[in-house]
């Protein structure tokens, strides 16, 4: 664990004073409310320290309320969060993009969502399926396109386990009816075809899109889970909101099943509709992205009593907690089987923090990314004896602020929904040794001078979860931050001191 | 235990350990998907001509297209102006992905504001949106020009830009005489080729409207690129060549500079591109000619409008589509080409000769824009190679007819046939049943190449999973060089491959080829 450190909350403070002071006045006070500075939580020195730990910050911002117009918002849209998160690592189902042919082209392949199979044959996950509406399909509907597409469907890839239609925005601007027909076919062909309603224009950002694809499941998936073939066992667990992006849900589901428990599905990440289908039949769901699949997590609570339970497998303090937290659960079995898993990966971690901590310790970095990572990934930092200086959500509700205040140091700079000026400013601002966001952030980033990893797709690399996953991401801040290319920047002939100044 | 900190094994070398192996085997045992055999089964029946007719007697379902939505290409072609902020009009998803996408291709940030509409906007219309979305942006990114584009839900509901933006400079949004052209660019229309053309066509209306310039009044010629993956390497390229020659000529649109910035520490948010001005002064130009004819239909119909002389090529990669260009240059501009560009042309000619033995007679297969199609399968047929398969998503049935005509003028182009609005699943039954030597395409094809085993050449957008091809030209002769010493390494490589297991194979494993 790194030493306690604080961040300089007066000159965030004034940051957010200087960026606010670009924008027209009316927009102005709208993003004010957006941007924060972590304070000292005021808690008596006694008080019970809840699930998540003690209580650091305050670290509450205006959240998940619509993007201005103009400001260059990072958030994509309800789409993505359907196709792009939740549903599109299904892999044995074929997802429909329905509608015009971008949405399904730019999201083809993207989230890196691992998963075994034979693409194209009994798995579909790295293919672009569309019903690419032409001009006609706006004006006279889509519905009978719908109906063909799927039965052609059927042709291409007869060993599909079932479908989704995930709609683009124009679908529920026509007035469609997928439930129909997707119910209509569904019996037709006798397989689960499953209606999303995730037009992009819905919501603010891709939070809803998780909400609606969260009901989906709840409609037309869990529906079938009586029918569903799987002896219940006293150790079956689901991992909910692990989405397998470069391998994490594997290297998550080991140390799951190393301390005696038995995955019954992981949601959704190499995952098969049967394997969603008998998810009622586990006797605990463990919720890694709480914000995409909170929803499902509490509707199998009350409809089938499953109780379900955060964890964190960021990084080694994080995942020694966590799976104490999930052993108990469970029992002093697999409490000591826990406890075996942690003391046999002990020497791997000391290893890695041998290693890498001088080569990290004290270096600042700011995060921006989605889900949970802006709060998750942060121990991961601070146990190479790095210090988060800024962290912000692209589509955080005030659930995800409040149990921020659980990670976040004092002086923190918070920003929600920030835009690509904030971002830029706050950067040149803080001058951290690294920034953690997307491809969107990413080459501005870089050209300023400043180490970068995409924290959405692990730029490509991965998995961070678990022990394997840790090793991987103490290698990669390394090789982002201490690579020789960032002493290049300046040509020996002209007057650089400033930058030197700041790079090292 | 499979990780250590002395090595750190990567996804790859981690999941194929024993320990992952058996976990997926395990879960593998009990997941209710498609049995091992069931899946052989049809993994082989998809190889054959019997899936290959149901394939391509698909009419509503398409899969794997090669071809993206307009409002893509707007965004790219409003990167080719001084100072310019694209202004997606619409559901704000879609500028992410636009960004995303195209940084995702050129490893370069991209930029472009969204007027984020939701559900209020999808009943009343995105007015308020327009007019808060043009005051922000202008406030915040200080462009000197707006360029709007339209998602499809902003089309769908009808909004009407030209009005939009009238009246958000009423309310104050940005000043009376700022620039804020725009184009329609409904994603159910076409493809991202016509979002280009309909953004350039939007822009140069903007200027030229209401601009008393008469055309043929300056000596310049208006050179429009098109959408172009490699507009870094290829509009760098072309300005040396008109240089040489001395031509007097303005590109309409050009992101080489925007898409190409460098690291020194400075984050420029915008980096060269057409300068207004000289936008302005285009109206008074000779000619305009289109690079790419497909990408540039309704921008040339609009400067033929206003009696510039046009005309267009289809992507001038090779050695006559080049000849082609260079001659029309300087037919339009009476100066002559240079030595120096006849030498060059002899280069590529010689590189060609000297490495005809190994490209006489191979097969490819081709996709993607139809104007990139077009100009490759006259590149191999000029190599003595041939284009069996050419496929074009977005290519229509005139660019079919085009293409045929193409295969008729050369002996190579025999058994040769163009495939318009085809897409990848149909290029992979076309592989398995007439297999190619090589497969020519952008990085989608890499499916192609792990299913088929099909080498695939990385030659044209989006190249997601190699870096920085788009750096160098394609077109012209020394762009023709690069292509050719591209599709060569590829060759030699496979060669290679072929023959170099000791004892067994590397009887070929020859030190000159």
């Amino acid at each position: 664990m790194s030493d306690s450190y604080e961040n300089d909350g007066k000159a965030h403070e004034q940051y957010i004073t200087e960026v606010l002071a670009q924008y027209p006045e009316k927009f102005a006070k709208r993003r004010k409310k957006h941007l924060s500075v972590a304070k000292a939580a005021d808690v008596e020195p006694d008080a019970p320290v809840g699930e998540e730990g003690p209580l650091l910050t305050e670290c509450e911002v205006k959240s998940n309320i619509k993007s201005i117009p103009g400001v260059m918002t990072i958030r994509g849209c309800a789409y993505a969060g359907s196709k792009g998160v939740v549903w599109g690592p299904v892999k044995d189902m074929v997802h429909i993009s329905h509608g015009p042919v971008g949405c399904g082209q730019y999201s083809w392949s993207q989230r890196r969502n691992y998963y075994v199979g034979t693409t194209g044959i009994d798995a579909f996950g790295t293919m672009q399926i569309t019903s690419d509406f032409q001009e006609k399909d706006i004006v006279f509907g889509g519905d009978k396109k719908l109906d063909k597409v799927i039965d052609e469907i059927e042709v291409m890839f007869p060993l599909n386990g079932g479908m989704s239609v995930q709609s683009e925005c124009p679908i529920g601007l026509i007035g469609d009816d997928i439930e129909a027909v997707s119910r209509r076919k569904g019996k037709e062909i006798g397989k689960t075809i499953v209606p999303v309603r995730c037009e992009g224009f819905r919501g603010v950002s891709q939070s809803l899109g998780h909400h609606i694809a969260n009901d989906a499941i709840r409609d037309w998936v869990l529906d079938k889970s009586a029918e569903a073939e799987w002896e219940a066992g006293p150790y079956d667990v689901n991992i909910v909101g692990d989405y397998n992006i470069g391998g994490d849900a594997w290297a998550s589901r080991r140390l799951l099943e190393e301390m005696g428990l038995r995955i019954c599905g992981n949601w959704s990440g190499d995952a098969t509709l049967a394997e969603m289908e008998r998810a009622p039949k586990a006797k605990l769901n463990l919720i890694h992205c709480y914000r995409s699949m909170n929803y499902i997590c509490r509707h199998m609570e009350e409809k089938y009593g499953i109780p379900w339970m955060e964890y964190n497998f960021f990084g080694p303090s994080q995942i020694a907690a966590s799976l104490r937290k999930i052993a108990k659960h469970f029992g002093p079995e697999i409490e000591a089987k826990a406890e075996e898993v942690i003391a046999k990966y002990k020497p791997l971690v000391d290893s890695i923090l041998e290693k890498y901590g001088p080569r990290l310790k004290g270096k600042k970095v700011m995060l921006y990314v989605g889900g949970l990572r802006p709060r998750h990934v942060m121990t991961a930092y601070e146990d190479l004896g790095m210090e988060i200086a800024g962290t912000g959500y692209e589509f955080a509700h005030n659930d995800d602020y409040q149990r921020t205040g659980h990670y976040a140091k004092p002086g923190t700079l918070i920003y929600d929904d920030v835009t690509g000026y904030e971002l830029e400013k706050f950067v040149e601002k803080i001058r951290p040794d690294l920034v953690g966001s997307g491809i969107k952030e990413k080459y501005p980033v870089q050209k300023m001078g400043i180490p970068f990893r995409q924290m959405h797709s692990w730029d490509y690399s991965g998995p961070y979860h678990g022990y394997d996953g840790f090793a991987i991401f103490a290698r990669d801040m390394d090789l982002a931050i201490n690579n020789p290319v960032w002493d290049l920047f300046d040509a020996p002939w002209t007057d650089g001191g400033e930058l030197l100044a700041a790079a090292e | 235990m499979p990780q250590s900190a002395e090595k750190i094994l990567d996804h790859g070398p981690l999941f194929r350990e024993p320990e992952y192996q058996e976990m997926f085997a395990r879960k593998k045992a009990c997941d209710g998907a498609a049995s091992i055999d069931a899946t052989a089964l049809q993994s082989e029946y998809t190889k054959g001509w019997d899936y290959r007719e149901k394939n391509f007697s698909r009419e509503a379902l398409v899969i794997n297209p090669a071809k993206a939505c307009q409002p893509l290409g707007a965004v790219f072609a409003a990167a080719g102006f001084e100072k310019t902020m694209s202004f997606v009009h619409g559901s704000q998803g879609c500028a992410a992905y636009f960004r995303s996408h195209l940084s995702r291709h050129f490893k370069e940030p991209c930029t472009a504001v969204s007027s984020s509409m939701t559900e209020d906007a999808a009943v009343f219309g995105g007015l308020n949106n327009m007019i808060d979305g043009l005051a922000n942006c202008y406030s915040l990114y200080q462009p000197k020009m707006i360029a709007v584009s339209t998602t499809c839900m902003a089309e769908v509901i009808g909004d009407d830009l030209f009005g939009f933006i009238g009246n958000a400079k009423q309310k104050g949004s940005v000043p009376e005489d700022f620039d804020v052209p725009f184009a329609h660019t409904p994603s159910f229309v076409g493809s991202h080729i016509d979002g280009y053309d309909n953004a350039i066509r939007g822009i140069l209306e903007h200027f030229w409207k209401e601009n008393p310039a008469v055309a043929g009044s300056s000596e310049t010629i208006n050179i429009v690129p098109g959408f172009d993956g490699f507009c870094v390497g290829n509009n760098r390229e072309l300005s040396r060549m008109l240089d040489l020659m001395g031509v007097s000529y303005k590109l309409i649109g050009d992101a080489a500079d925007q898409f190409d910035t460098p690291s020194d520490g400075e984050y420029r948010m915008y980096d060269g591109g057409t300068t207004i001005d000289d936008l302005k002064a285009a109206k008074g130009a000779k000619a305009t000619l289109a690079l790419q004819h497909w990408n540039s239909r309704k921008t040339l119909e609009y400067a033929a409008s206003v009696n510039q002389e046009t005309a267009s090529f289809h992507y001038p990669l090779g050695v006559k589509a080049t000849d082609e260009l260079l001659m029309k240059i300087s037919a339009l501009s009476g100066k002559t080409i240079p030595e120096a560009l006849r030498l060059e042309r002899g280069r590529l000619v010689d590189a060609m000769a000297d490495s005809q033995a190994y490209l006489h007679g191979k097969r490819y297969a081709i996709f993607g824009d139809p104007d990139f199609v077009q100009a490759m399968a006259r590149f191999i047929l000029e190599t003595g190679g041939e284009p069996v398969h050419c496929l074009s998503t977005n290519g229509g049935k005139e660019w079919a007819e085009d293409m045929q005509a193409l295969f008729d003028s050369s002996p190579f182009g025999k058994d040769c046939k163009a495939y318009a609005h085809k897409d990848l699943w149909h290029m992979r039954s076309l592989l398995f049943t007439e297999p190619v030597d090589f497969l020519i395409g952008n990085s989608h094809g890499k499916y192609l190449e792990r299913d088929t085993k099909t080498p695939l050449i990385r030659l044209t957008f989006p190249i997601f999973d190699r870096h920085h091809h788009h750096r160098f030209p394609v077109i012209g002769y020394q762009g023709g060089l690069r292509v050719l010493t591209t599709i060569l390494d590829k060759l030699f490589d496979k060669l290679d491959a072929e023959t170099n297991i000791a004892g067994e194979t590397d009887i070929s494993f020859d030190l000159t080829r």
